[in-house]
């Protein structure tokens, strides 16, 4: 009994930070109809950044919350960057090009990442800080739960809760929501498409580098190659759920975070990621729309 | 002249860089003896490059844009340069006795190490032409290409080991186990939109490798197959060098079989209904094409292809482990396709000729090779879709 609560609780971490990688995948698909590839990379840099960042102001002599807080702030502010300036060059010119044209040139740009991280950094892996200390109420269920656990359950569940605010209620929210359902009305209406486009990836990064920081700290380790694996688990995540809706992600990642924590406890560890990708060809095969998504008709 | 504006944007974009690449390039952390490293140089050199970058990027907008709408106003009028070297016979005749000669001569000329590096260029040249079908004709983006290759190379390296099957035997094994794993995985996918397929293969790339590399009884894990048979001529075992002659010559069959098949198939029914459906799916249904089956059969003949060049890279190297088989291979692939120019054969061929052979002859540049290709398809994507050479489509004319 303890041993399946330790797999519930460590697939829900999983799922909620595959969530906040998914979430960048699925608004980004929901106002462009396009897969972001480069967004795996968006995050792998994130985590990156925070790690040269962590080392830079320990050297420096800041205390242990200054850096963290420094730390992540900046991984996300940077990783926003990114995001901001893959959209500018990979997806602006080719807004009315055949959606072959952007499919590929994202993917170049995430090869193109990859090994830009690869040649100025290191292929070696990286060991990545703990940057969550031990809270002393955790201790008598440590067995069960990490205080690491707890810090990326709680802070994923809050950004949740704020983005969705963000994008019920808010003036941006509503203009997403525009452009999303009919971009050219959305234009005629007078919503700036193009800054809502790039707001959209902006948040979608700053999401995906909060991921990195979170993930990177759990393990322990990175690399210029994790973006990879991590993005297309994100993406079958946001295709679990139906990808365009915000809360199907959501779903997703956690149904697929328990997938694979259950998965790698009972079965075997060597094949964690072949779980992912059968699931994902078994959801395209059996309900492409996801579990939250509609089943659009396409009218000519 | 140049104006202040301008550089005052370029100037703009030049610190924007500077500030995006300067975690990345300029600091570098070794967590282990916590050393930081300041390379300040880098900056400098970011800093300038994409000032003059900017430039670049800017006059190749402008000039696209300028090409567009010369393209609306006189609805392609001129044939380009290249494409009047491959439609007249005065040119094309030439041409193709000079490639010949050249072909022939080529292992006679240079060294073996030379001959081998053309052998591997000829491999992605019909790697490209395979991928060609799927990419450029049926406008489907697979991604896990190198999956059937691994299927191709794995299928002889295995045989060869259990049952000592030779290449000649194991090659149309090969080329029917691609099609079979291309039905397999095209089937479930390919009545999806195209951006699911293209994540759905990439899957699939990464399921086959991590399988071969963790299935030890299987594959023999990450440690491969060793010892492979080197492909022989009725029965006849040549020496290393005669046998790299040999792959060559073959591999120039190969390529000129799969070029006339292409070729055909490009101007056959099929080769038409993938087009067509490139274009327009639902006006392709509506015509009465059956949407599943043509994609599937696209995505097959690719697969075959591919089989068939792992069966000779296995029989090449004679070695094969599962690190020759990761996505960068399906990307290299990719970019020869993109480069070349989708659906266009010429295109492929000078692309797989550009991208294997410059690389090794330009050693300073190796670390960058990957980098380049990234590179390579965003470019190519946002000026120049069509690749060197575009794809000529049939056209007839009207005389009067």
């Amino acid at each position: 009994m303890e041993y399946f609560l330790e797999l519930v609780l460590g697939g829900l971490t999983r799922g909620s930070i595959y969530a906040l990688i998914a979430l960048g995948y699925t608004m980004v698909y929901g106002i462009i109809e396009l897969i972001n590839f480069a967004h795996g990379e968006i995050y792998m840099i994130g985590a990156f950044t925070a790690l040269i960042f962590t080392s830079v102001l320990t050297l420096l002599g800041f205390n242990e919350i200054a850096v963290i807080v420094l730390a992540s702030l900046l991984a996300v502010i940077y990783s926003s960057a990114y995001g901001y300036t893959v959209e500018k060059i990979v997806y602006k010119p080719l807004r009315h090009a055949p959606r072959l044209s952007p499919l590929i040139s994202a993917i170049g740009m995430s090869i193109f990442l990859q090994n830009y991280v690869l040649l100025a950094q290191t292929s070696d892996f990286l060991p990545f800080p703990n940057l969550i200390p031990e809270f002393e109420f955790i201790k008598p269920y440590r067995y069960i739960i990490s205080s690491p656990e707890i810090v990326i359950l709680i802070t994923t569940s809050t950004v949740m809760i704020l983005l969705t605010f963000l994008i019920k209620f808010t003036r941006i929210g509503k203009a997403m929501r525009a452009t999303a359902q009919d971009m050219n009305m959305a234009m005629l209406v007078g919503v700036n498409v193009n800054r809502v486009i790039s707001i959209t990836f902006v948040i979608g990064s700053a999401l995906a580098a909060l991921g990195g920081v979170l993930i990177a700290s759990h393990v322990g380790q990175i690399n210029f190659y994790i973006g990879f694996i991590a993005g297309i688990k994100a993406f079958t995540a946001a295709v679990l759920g139906g990808i365009g809706s915000i809360p199907g992600a959501v779903l997703g990642a956690l149904i697929l975070g328990l997938t694979e924590s259950f998965a790698t406890g009972y079965v075997s560890s060597d094949y964690e990621d072949v779980f992912a990708f059968g699931l994902l060809v078994l959801i395209l095969i059996f309900r492409p729309a996801g579990i939250l998504g509609r089943v659009t008709t396409k009218k000519v | 002249m140049i104006k202040f504006q301008e550089i005052k944007k370029s100037f703009l974009v030049s610190l924007w860089f500077m500030f995006l690449t300067f975690p990345i390039m300029v600091i570098r952390v070794n967590p282990i003896e916590k050393i930081v490293e300041w390379r300040w140089k880098n900056m400098i050199i970011v800093g300038i490059g994409s000032f003059l970058l900017s430039f670049v990027w800017r006059y190749m907008l402008k000039k696209r844009e300028a090409g567009e709408k010369r393209a609306e106003t006189w609805e392609s009028g001129k044939t380009s340069f290249m494409q009047r070297i491959l439609e007249e016979r005065r040119f094309y005749i030439p041409l193709v006795t000079g490639l010949t000669i050249i072909a022939v001569a080529f292992p006679f000329i240079f060294s073996m190490y030379q001959t081998s590096i053309m052998t591997t260029a000829l491999m992605y040249i019909v790697l490209g032409l395979g991928l060609n079908i799927v990419v450029g004709l049926a406008g489907l983006l697979d991604l896990g290409y190198v999956a059937f290759y691994a299927v191709g190379a794995y299928s002889y390296a295995l045989l060869n080991h259990h049952f000592g099957l030779g290449f000649w035997s194991a090659l149309p094994i090969g080329a029917v186990l691609g099609f079979i794993f291309g039905i397999l995985l095209g089937f479930p996918v390919l009545r999806l939109r195209g951006d699911y397929l293209a994540i759905v293969t990439l899957g699939f790339g990464e399921i086959i490798r991590l399988v071969l590399k963790n299935w030890n009884e299987f594959s023999f894990g990450p440690s491969g197959i060793a010892n492979i048979d080197r492909p022989g001529f009725f029965g006849i075992q040549f020496s290393l060098q005669a046998a790299t002659i040999y792959l060559y010559f073959l591999m120039i069959g190969l390529v000129i079989f799969t070029i006339i098949v292409v070729n055909r198939l490009q101007n056959s029914r099929i080769g038409r209904a993938w087009i067509a459906l490139r274009e327009d799916e639902t006006a392709c249904q509506a015509m009465g094409i059956d949407k599943t089956r043509t994609k599937l059969r696209a995505f097959a003949l690719g697969a075959t292809w591919a089989g068939m060049v792992g069966v000779i890279f296995a029989a090449k190297t004679t070695f094969i482990n599962p690190a020759s088989f990761t996505f960068l291979e399906s990307a290299m692939i990719l970019s020869i396709v993109v480069l070349g120019g989708m659906g266009s054969i010429s295109g492929v061929i000078i692309g797989a000729l550009i991208l294997i052979l410059l690389p090794e002859y330009l050693r300073a540049f190796s670390d960058y090779r990957v980098l380049i290709f990234g590179a390579i398809m965003v470019i190519m994507m946002v000026f120049r879709p069509q690749g060197i050479i575009s794809n000529i489509r049939r056209t007839y004319k009207f005389n009067e």
